[in-house]
């Protein structure tokens, strides 16, 4: 061991050696832990896929609830119902949360953009049963349950997610182009208007994109706001009308096994809603903040 | 607008007052809108918390602050207290971070430090997806498969080794504290992961190659140099998850049993804030009983106010110190 060759110096040996094992060791932890995330996503997806299969027919679209004790039958009514609680909720969390996040990019000074900005973070921190009980006891106990209440409690939780991701692609938006647009004596308004505004649809689209993927399989809020409702198809906001998330929260609680496969095939089709929106939520983002980094 | 002596073809001063009218009141008009909308969200936080402390102002006159410790909630007597819930929050939600915790970490490593950029996108997009899974859909997923692979199997294999200690013993139920710590475990690590993920691709390259040309392995860069740096960021990514499964309603619901009781054992019934309030949101008869309901959403919009706001400080603080 008296002269040690230049090429044995380099190899690895001893404490050396340990600390790479080490290293291995928890790269080898991260790949797992890693791996865990997806096969429970994989999990749950299949789970569901294969369970609501048996359910998954036309009647589940076209019929409401089978009577007590019989098979078949449909959740027709919830999945009209779903559709009118989110349409009315993204029809007034959009206009709303596009003006907030035009408020805090182009008109307010930096110190009111971060009060603003972290209310809405405090916003969507509010869990959304304790919205379900504001609205509850701000409208439920005035007015009565109706779907109208349910899709207001609705629009509380789609506006920061709304306001946030379009303020984050108004963020994108350059400052030259804002510039070259008042430089030419354009007034602010129509800049923002017709300059900036076109630039960032994509982010809009992806704003409502997001909430509405949110707002459809949320049930907390409408526990208390739209339950009451009948087994029939209806779309008058001035009633209580059901809801898919709802449907499978009760479902699930029966013990009902008939019950049990439609509220798979609910659970179903709803994954398949919400993932297909977030992802095309996620494309139209990267498009539209690709466009605007090249230009 | 009062250009010195303009050119006969510009000089339409009636054209441009109007316009200037317009762009005057237009800019005006569009600032205020917009403000008027940022008004309107500071005016929706302010309803919902005064709504909420309204609707429990009957409770907290009846029951006063020793609400919060008393154990009884008896609808037939109308008689209310959160103790039980407050201590199924804070030990499902406690147990489930301590599971999410290294997992998120592990994980925003795994996809900022070691993943080869086509499985970096892949992996990032499904750890995304289940984020946007809706909690009903676990809930269902967790009582009718989770439930019963608990009480049959995970429950006898804990209980067989760790049964020594009092949190693995006692009768096995497809419902309950265990279930409930898994779904919300399942539920945190995709929130806290995605930020530990955009955390960690913030450590400036070279002070990861100085590390490395120093000689250090991986790992020993990622706890010299990426955690330091973003430690922080990692707290308030970590009290974020948490926010959210502190608030968690409807899964939780759907496992956790509907219990009285506070049991040290993870394989009991039990209830927390969130659950108690969606479970008896059609049972609650007397107006006390509601108000009660009211004032457990007052203490757990408390318990969530105040961990978002500490994790949005700690970012804040975070960002100035990044820009310094």
């Amino acid at each position: 061991m008296s002269a040690v060759s230049p090429e044995r110096r380099l190899l690895a040996t001893g404490s050396v050696r340990r600390r790479k094992r080490k290293s291995r060791m928890v790269e080898v932890v991260a790949v797992l832990s890693s791996g865990l995330a997806v096969a429970v996503l994989a999990l749950v997806v299949l789970t569901v896929l294969f369970k609501a299969l048996p359910a998954l027919n036309l009647d589940l679209f076209t019929k409401t609830e089978a009577t007590f004790g019989e098979s078949g039958g449909g959740i027709a009514h919830a999945f009209v119902g779903s559709m009118l609680l989110v349409g009315i909720a993204a029809a007034m969390a959009l206009p709303i949360g596009v003006l907030i996040a035009i408020y805090v990019s182009e008109f307010a000074g930096p110190r009111t953009a971060m009060l603003v900005r972290s209310s809405l973070d405090v916003l969507n921190g509010i869990p959304s049963i304790v919205i379900g009980i504001a609205v509850f006891s701000l409208l439920v106990l005035r007015f009565h349950q109706n779907a109208f209440i349910a899709s207001i409690a609705l629009a509380i939780i789609m506006l920061p997610l709304i306001a946030r991701a379009t303020q984050e692609v108004l963020a994108l938006v350059p400052q030259s182009l804002r510039e070259a647009s008042q430089a030419l004596g354009v007034s602010k308004w129509r800049t923002v208007l017709r300059v900036v505004l076109p630039t960032t649809l994509g982010g809009i689209v992806t704003g409502a994109t997001l909430g509405i993927a949110r707002a459809a399989g949320e049930t907390a809020p409408i526990l208390f706001t739209s339950t009451l409702f009948t087994n029939t198809v209806s779309t008058d906001p001035h009633h209580p009308v059901a809801s898919v998330p709802f449907i499978i929260f009760t479902y699930s609680e029966s013990p009902d096994p008939n019950l049990h496969k439609q509220a798979w095939a609910a659970a179903f089709v709803l994954i398949v809603f919400v993932l297909v929106t977030s992802l095309t939520a996620r494309f139209i983002l990267h498009r539209a903040a690709r466009k605007l980094r090249t230009g | 607008m009062d250009a010195p002596a303009p050119l006969p073809e510009l000089a339409a001063p009636a054209l441009a007052s109007r316009r200037s009218r317009r762009d005057r009141i237009g800019d005006t008009g569009l600032k205020w809108l917009t403000a008027g909308a940022a008004i309107f969200a500071l005016v929706v936080i302010g309803t919902i918390v005064y709504k909420v402390v309204q609707g429990a102002s009957l409770s907290i006159g009846h029951f006063g602050l020793p609400f919060v410790w008393h154990q009884v909630w008896d609808p037939n007597r109308d008689i209310y207290g959160a103790l039980n819930l407050i201590y199924g929050t804070a030990i499902t939600s406690g147990v489930a971070l301590l599971f999410a915790a290294p997992l998120s970490i592990a994980i925003g490593l795994f996809l900022s430090e070691l993943a080869p950029g086509g499985v970096r996108g892949v992996v990032g997009a499904l750890v995304e997806m289940l984020a946007a899974l809706p909690s009903v859909v676990i809930g269902l997923w967790g009582i009718l498969m989770l439930g019963p692979f608990v009480q049959t199997d995970l429950e006898p294999f804990l209980g067989s080794f760790l049964g020594w200690t009092p949190f693995f013993r006692g009768e096995h139920h497809t419902g309950g504290l265990l279930p409930a710590m898994i779904v919300l475990t399942i539920m945190i690590v995709p929130i806290s992961s995605a930020i530990c993920r955009e955390l960690f691709l913030t450590v400036p390259q070279e002070l990861k190659e100085g590390a490395f040309g120093l000689g250090l392995t991986r790992w020993e860069m990622v706890r010299g140099v990426v955690l330091p740096y973003t430690r922080g960021g990692v707290v308030a990514a970590i009290l974020l998850g948490l926010g959210r499964a502190l608030g968690e309603a409807i899964a939780v619901t759907q496992v956790i049993g509907s219990a009285q009781g506070i049991h040290l054992s993870f394989f009991a019934l039990g209830d927390t804030l969130a659950s108690r309030i969606a479970a008896q949101y059609q049972g609650a008869l007397t107006s006390l009983a509601v108000s009660s309901l009211a004032y457990l959403a007052l203490i757990l919009l408390i318990f969530t106010l105040v961990v978002n706001v500490s994790a949005q400080v700690i970012v804040k603080r975070f960002e100035l110190k990044q820009g310094a």
